[in-house]
């Protein structure tokens, strides 16, 4: 088993709070993990990635090759087509929709998201809009975990263990909007799948 | 023991903790910083009273790190690759004193430069001082080579520098911890004369450390970090320093290359696994992340004629940047695969200041200020503020190194270009300004220091800054004239009257500081979150 995940986004998104869960999980489950992160100077509102890397085999390479990703998983819709030249042909976009606007030439959301949802395997979603509908506007990257779960080969069961336990000292409340959330996403991935099938 | 899933920074600071560190030491500097942090964080840090201090800059820091050492102490000092040029000159004597408790550089560069102005090679720094260089390949590696890195210190009486990479460092893996070794008792150096450089001590000493290479020749050929790898294939040999090798492995998923491999993971080279390699394969393909060092030693000056080197000196590999599993992968003539090309919507997005950030107020001040005099009178230094470079501010006309924006002010104030402005942050300029502006003081150079104070040290996440509550005692003590030493607080409802009083200092035919004052919005948010937390 072996699962290469881009993780996208712009500086100060908190992507890596996504990592945590995923890296979590993966650990109780005795599988290998290496996640390089960005950390420094693009932090500050620039692009950045995450490359998640988990196998039940050593990992060599902190890096994903190109074209070896199985998942992009993106908080922000124009930075999940930033990293296609690392997808694998049969790979999976997983994107927020939400735009995230701090730059002058940001392109039309006209052009913009007919060119996300036209690739081949994509699934599509406000995460922000569906954080609110459950509970916590800032919970949108529990959503987008939840959406890319079953592409992850890590159960929903386990994700849910990794959840409560990571947000387990901010208190019960915290831990199920934070689940309500989640699940939230799974249920849209879901559903995108079967009808792709 | 468990098990922990840290960054390859959050590793090494690990490690010290369990490897019975007393001290560490570092200035901010990205791809280090989390070393430090780590130590900052850590129960056992606190409970075992460990010191850890952000020091002023990375000279002092290695200095206090020797001072530890001195004491018998096992002591770290941690830094980016330019933080090493800092200390350069503690650094090469370090070598020549040796040390009594052990003492572990820590050295992180960062090829592809994500976040600094070079991509300088910190081995050639190892090999300069002539002390050993630990380059681990992986995260446990790195967990593990502290504990070996403080024990051959000590056993050789000298400083061990281990070198990082960005991937190393910022990579995140489980690491599994060894059983903890108590800290070292006070112990002051039984010959406390090998610390007094004077020629006389200086010139035994430097034979010493020249009589000490050949057993470092050892130690680096049979310590278990260098190993060589058989193959069947003896077409082709392969030398992968470091990081390297994961990327040469990233191509063999069975865990088995065809051909002849040696992995370097400690310095200096040696020599006689490298004629075990050149013995079977005439044609030798080197990888290595940073500088073409051990490409350029294998060629030497003249080619030799039955051997054919590969790397980044013959174009196997390209000259400058980071590797990866596909550079490697071409460099192997393996076929190499990618996905779709990157769509043209995609727009660059360069990292900018935070939302309300007051750096962004300070430089739309400094530009109406100096619009009549033209472009190109502003310099500037690293941190944050850098971007200030950028439009739509196009201010800052430098960045070159940590101090320079003063000292550039002063030299080119002195050869008439007027007026002449530095832009530095609080922490850079406690780090390197302070020395340039007494020279601008003692010179009653014409010219204006801009401190842009956020009161933390912002571009590297917000570590404490030096310069916290004493910025104008300094100034003053340096000798700045306490008229021309003003405070802005940079709010757009402030603009009118800062442009005033900056106009005035950039007016004044001499020495002036002006301090932009206002709170970095990233540190005052943690700090609201932290307070409401209790």
């Amino acid at each position: 088993m072996k699962t290469d995940i881009i993780l996208a986004g712009v500086g100060g998104q908190g992507i890596l709070s996504i990592a945590t869960v995923i890296g979590l999980a993966a650990m109780k489950k005795g599988l290998n993990i290496k996640q390089a992160e960005v950390h420094g100077m693009s932090q500050r509102g620039g692009a950045v990635q995450s490359n998640l890397r988990i196998s039940s085999k050593p990992i060599s390479s902190d890096l994903i090759p190109e074209g070896q990703a199985d998942v992009i998983l993106s908080v922000e819709p124009m930075e999940a087509l930033r990293y296609l030249p690392f997808l694998r042909p049969e790979g999976w976009v997983v994107t927020n929709i939400r735009p995230f606007r701090n730059i002058p030439d940001y392109p039309d959301m006209e052009a913009l998201i007919p060119q996300v949802e036209a690739l081949p395997r994509v699934v599509t979603l406000d995460a922000d809009q569906m954080a609110s509908d459950s509970g916590n506007a800032r919970s949108s990257n529990m959503v987008m975990l939840g959406a890319a779960t079953p592409f992850l080969n890590l159960s929903p069961q386990e994700m849910e263990e990794a959840i409560t336990e990571i947000f387990q000292r901010k208190g019960p409340g915290v831990v199920q909007t934070n689940l309500c959330a989640y699940r939230s996403g799974l249920e849209i991935a879901r559903k995108r799948q079967e009808a792709s099938r | 023991m468990s098990n922990y899933l840290l960054l390859g920074d959050e590793a090494i600071a690990q490690g010290a903790l369990d490897a019975g560190l007393s001290g560490i030491y570092a200035y901010p500097g990205t791809p280090s910083t989390e070393i430090m942090e780590y130590v900052q964080r850590a129960k056992e840090a606190s409970g075992r009273a460990v010191k850890s201090m952000w020091s002023a800059n990375e000279k002092t820091a290695m200095e206090s790190a020797l001072g530890m050492s001195y004491a018998g102490k096992r002591a770290m000092v941690c830094m980016k690759h330019v933080g090493l040029n800092v200390a350069a000159d503690a650094f090469m004597n370090i070598a020549i004193t040796g040390v009594n408790g052990g003492l572990l550089i820590v050295v992180a560069d960062d090829p592809s430069m994500h976040s600094s102005q070079n991509e300088q090679d910190s081995r050639y720094y190892g090999q300069f001082a002539m002390i050993p260089v630990l380059e681990p390949s992986h995260q446990q590696e790195a967990y593990d080579m502290v504990f070996y890195g403080f024990e051959v210190s000590e056993r050789l009486g000298l400083p061990v520098m281990m070198r990082i990479t960005t991937r190393m460092a910022h990579s995140r893996t489980v690491i599994h911890r060894k059983p903890e070794l108590a800290q070292n008792e006070l112990k002051l150096p039984p010959n406390a004369r090998n610390y007094v450089l004077l020629p006389a001590n200086a010139r035994v000493r430097y034979r010493h450390l020249l009589d000490q290479q050949k057993e470092l020749n050892r130690c680096a050929a049979q310590d278990g970090y260098n190993r060589f790898l058989p193959g069947t294939d003896t077409s082709l040999g392969i030398i992968a320093c470091g990081l390297a090798y994961n990327y040469l492995m990233e191509h063999f998923p069975s865990g088995s290359c065809p051909w002849p491999v040696l992995r370097i993971c400690q310095y200096p080279v040696p020599v006689p696994m490298v004629e075990q390699l050149t013995s079977v394969c005439s044609r030798i393909l080197v990888l290595e992340e940073g500088y073409p060092l051990l490409e350029q030693q294998l060629r030497g000056l003249l080619p030799h004629p039955s051997r054919e080197i590969l790397g980044r000196l013959s174009g196997a590999v390209p000259r400058d940047g980071e590797l990866n599993p596909r550079i490697v992968g071409h460099a192997l003539g393996l076929p190499s695969q990618t996905g779709q090309a990157v769509p043209p919507i995609v727009a660059n997005r360069p990292p900018a200041f935070c939302n309300g950030c007051g750096h962004s107020d300070m430089f739309k001040v400094i530009n109406e200020v100096m619009e009549p005099y033209g472009p190109n009178h502003v310099f500037g230094d690293i941190g944050c503020y850098t971007l200030g470079f950028l439009p739509p501010y196009n201010t800052l006309s430098s960045c070159v190194d940590m101090g320079s924006a003063v000292t550039m002010a002063k030299g080119a104030a002195d050869a008439g270009m007027s007026p002449s402005l530095g832009v530095i942050g609080d922490s850079t300029f406690t780090h390197s300004g302070m020395t340039g502006l007494l020279d601008l003081i003692i010179d009653h150079t014409p010219a204006t220091i801009i401190i842009a104070d956020n009161a933390t040290t912002g571009m590297t996440g917000g570590q404490e800054s030096s310069a916290f509550g004493r910025l104008e005692s300094i100034c003053l003590g340096l000798g700045i004239h306490p008229d021309h030493l003003i405070v802005l607080l940079p709010l757009r409802k402030h603009h009118e009257e800062n442009v005033a009083a900056l106009k005035a200092e950039v007016e004044y035919a001499g020495p002036s500081v002006v301090i932009f004052r206002r709170e970095c919005v990233q540190t005052a948010a943690r700090r609201a979150r932290s307070k409401n937390q209790e």
